[in-house]
């Protein structure tokens, strides 16, 4: 059953015709991915690489009745794109762009209160249900199809972490990056909502880092509302304050969003937490073990 | 992205809100000029990259002009050490001279990004001229937030309350919500990410004045802002990050002995993580970035090789959309003209990992590869463990 994406969805990629658009279009298609079309304003018509381009979103869920799309639009429109993918009826968007100014997001994650569409991302490498579908950038082959729900901040950290989990012969039911960035649009809680409800999903491992507190807000909702085994890392560890380490919204500010807070209340609420970055597959173990 | 104080000053001027009349300077020389120029009691403020300035002995007060070239030139000839700076401290370069002013009472405004309701939030305190974590702690109900909805903007009756709290009254207090309103209207304009006004002053004769001002841009907004780029003081910044930011690489210097390149800043952060685990310093964190070319690799490559503080190189490379080959060109181009003599473990995995290995073993460079994190790790630190024995 896995979540969000399955064999079925329909996926459109705004941007199709860039550099990265097409080439992700085409992984995310060799993977198995239904990818139905792409949008590229003023390129309406066209075909690229087999791939059905339209002007707009809403002539693209017209036409091929997409219900995803993946967004790899340059920072400056990418806001834009996004608030267009709700418009145009898009039920999940997937936003890998990196780089959107804050004052952008802070407009669009206000427009989407009101919108029945689901975020994913910006700065994320998109999800992934193994074997089934990708809608993303990671690389499809250290996944395998399995019970384990991941969740995480990161992208090639979660690379990391995965192929440690299929290392270890624990496949995922579910991949999802929500994001790097300090805006994001589903967070840790929503995402952890739906893995609960997913019958495919035995166990759900986190990955989070410095900065914020989406990690102690994710704990306090695990402890009160989740039954599955969750294990978790947090990077940052030894990250020096006041600096933004790579991701926009990795940052210690004024004493708040280190790492050790973030991991003293995972282990207060019942998370199994890695201690270091290769331990993850053992925590994970640990974590279905102890249930 | 930081810019000075007086900068945010002229920003703050040119919309209008009140601040104390001043120049910067460059020179002792200039110094005693403006303190002529003014013919009064002033202030030196030291214009570093960094807050905590005060207890440092940044700021000093100006009362006669003999005295005035001697203090500038005693704080030009520092290294300004703050509790935010580091041991190694930041250059005074430009120097703020200020006219005093007589305060009746200090209060505190800044405006920044909220993450939990993804919003703009404005904090207002009646306890202004101390850092606000520290009234956040000893005054918590001092503190006064306001989550500004991006539909609505800041509207009279969001601000008035505030005011009211802050003990503004009559005239004062219609000069606080324009004050609070104008604030918000630089916030969106300039980008900030953040815009404190610490403290902001009543002063005795009945003025709203902003006496200290901090901003900093949204790093993701300077696209729309070009004539930013000039606004960087150069002399604040540590010569490799300023390297780095020419090849938009992101840099920060940590000062231990291990040179990481790493794709990702998640994984950056858990291999600097990592790599103290294991007993050892990192010199530096960098995340080369998704799709990094060949010539951005060599650029972050050269980098780390000319931060003389390095003696062994790790580098951590998960391919998705950054490819293995291109690494290793990269690393291959930074090392042609002189051949590095220090450890280098490479981990590589994902994209056309076959293809990197061929290059890096056919490269006659002296380079151990791994193709996992923990072998990666107790590699290099097992090597500089044995390199400090040798030696």
């Amino acid at each position: 059953m896995a979540i969000l994406i399955d064999k079925n969805s329909k996926i459109i990629v705004q941007g199709i015709t860039g550099k990265s658009g097409l080439l992700h279009a085409r992984q995310c298609r060799a993977y198995g991915s239904n990818i139905v079309g792409g949008v590229t304003p003023g390129r309406g018509g066209s075909s690229i690489e087999g791939f059905s381009v339209f002007d707009s979103v809403t002539e693209a869920v017209l036409h091929t009745k997409a219900t995803v799309s993946m967004i790899l639009v340059p920072a400056p429109w990418a806001a834009d794109a996004i608030l267009e993918a709700a418009e145009a009826g898009i039920e999940l968007a997937v936003c890998i762009t990196e780089g959107i100014p804050v004052r952008d997001m802070v407009m669009t994650k206000r427009y989407l209160c009101h919108s029945k569409m689901r975020l994913i991302g910006p700065n994320c490498p998109g999800l992934i249900t193994p074997g089934e579908c990708e809608v993303g950038i990671m690389p499809g082959s250290i996944h395998k199809k399995g019970n384990i729900g991941v969740v995480s901040r990161s992208g090639t950290l979660t690379y990391e972490a995965v192929k440690q989990l299929t290392d270890a012969g624990l496949g995922q039911s579910t991949c999802v990056g929500i994001g790097g960035d300090p805006i994001v649009g589903m967070d840790f809680i929503e995402v952890l909502k739906l893995f609960a409800g997913d019958v495919d999903t035995k166990g759900i491992f986190i990955i989070g880092e410095i900065g914020g507190d989406a990690e102690e807000s994710a704990a306090r909702w695990v402890k009160e509302n989740l039954k599955k085994p969750v294990a978790a890392f947090i990077a940052g560890r030894t990250a020096p304050a006041g600096k933004r380490m790579g991701h926009a919204g990795a940052i210690i500010t004024g004493g708040k969003g280190l790492a050790t807070d973030k991991i003293r209340s995972l282990e207060e609420c019942g998370v199994v937490v890695a201690q270091s970055p290769v331990k993850i597959a053992e925590a994970m173990r640990e974590a279905l073990n102890k249930n | 992205m930081n810019i000075h104080e007086y900068q945010a000053k002229e920003i703050l001027k040119a919309y209008g809100v009140n601040v104390p009349r001043g120049c910067m300077v460059k020179s002792a020389r200039q110094a005693g000029k403006a303190y002529q120029y003014f013919g009064c009691d002033c202030v030196f403020k030291a214009q570093v990259y960094a807050g905590g300035r005060g207890k440092a002995g940044g700021i000093r007060i100006v009362r006669d002009e003999a005295q005035a070239c001697d203090i500038a030139k005693d704080l030009f000839k520092k290294r300004l050490v703050t509790a935010q700076t580091g041991a190694h401290g930041l250059p005074v370069k430009r120097l703020l001279i200020e006219e005093i002013v007589e305060v009746e009472k200090e209060l505190y405004l800044s405006l920044t990004l909220d993450r939990r309701t993804s919003r703009y939030c404005l904090i207002a305190s009646s306890e202004g001229g101390m850092d606000i974590e520290d009234v956040a702690r000893k005054f918590p109900d001092k503190i006064h937030k306001l989550f500004i909805d991006p539909f609505l903007g800041v509207k009279a009756y969001h601000a008035r309350p505030l005011c009211v709290l802050l003990g503004l009254k009559n005239k004062l207090l219609d000069e606080g919500i324009k004050l609070i309103q104008t604030l918000y209207k630089i916030l969106l304009e300039k980008d900030c990410s953040l815009l404190e006004i610490n403290p902001l002053v009543v002063t005795k004769d009945g003025r709203l004045l902003a006496m200290d001002c901090k901003i900093n841009f949204d790093d993701n907004a300077l696209f729309r802002h070009p004539e930013y780029e000039k606004m960087i003081d150069f002399s604040q910044l540590d010569a490799l990050e300023i390297e780095a930011r020419k090849f938009d690489l992101a840099y920060i210097k940590l000062g231990g002995h291990i040179g990481c390149m790493v794709n990702g800043a998640g994984l950056a952060m858990a291999t600097l993580d990592i790599l103290k685990e294991y007993g050892t310093e990192p010199a530096n964190f960098l995340d080369v970035g998704g799709g990094a070319s060949r010539e951005k690799v060599a650029a972050a490559f050269r980098i780390i090789l000319s931060d003389k503080k390095v003696r062994g190189i790790f580098v951590n490379i998960f391919g998705g959309i950054m490819r293995c080959d291109i690494i290793a060109h990269g690393i291959i181009d930074a090392t042609k003209e002189k051949a590095p003599h220090i450890p280098i473990v490479v981990r590589m995995d994902g994209s056309n990992l076959e293809e990197g290995i061929r290059l890096l073993a056919q490269s006659g460079l002296n380079i151990e590869i791994v193709d996992n994190l923990k072998s990666g790790v107790q590699k290099i630190a097992q090597m500089m463990k044995k390199k400090k024995t040798a030696a």
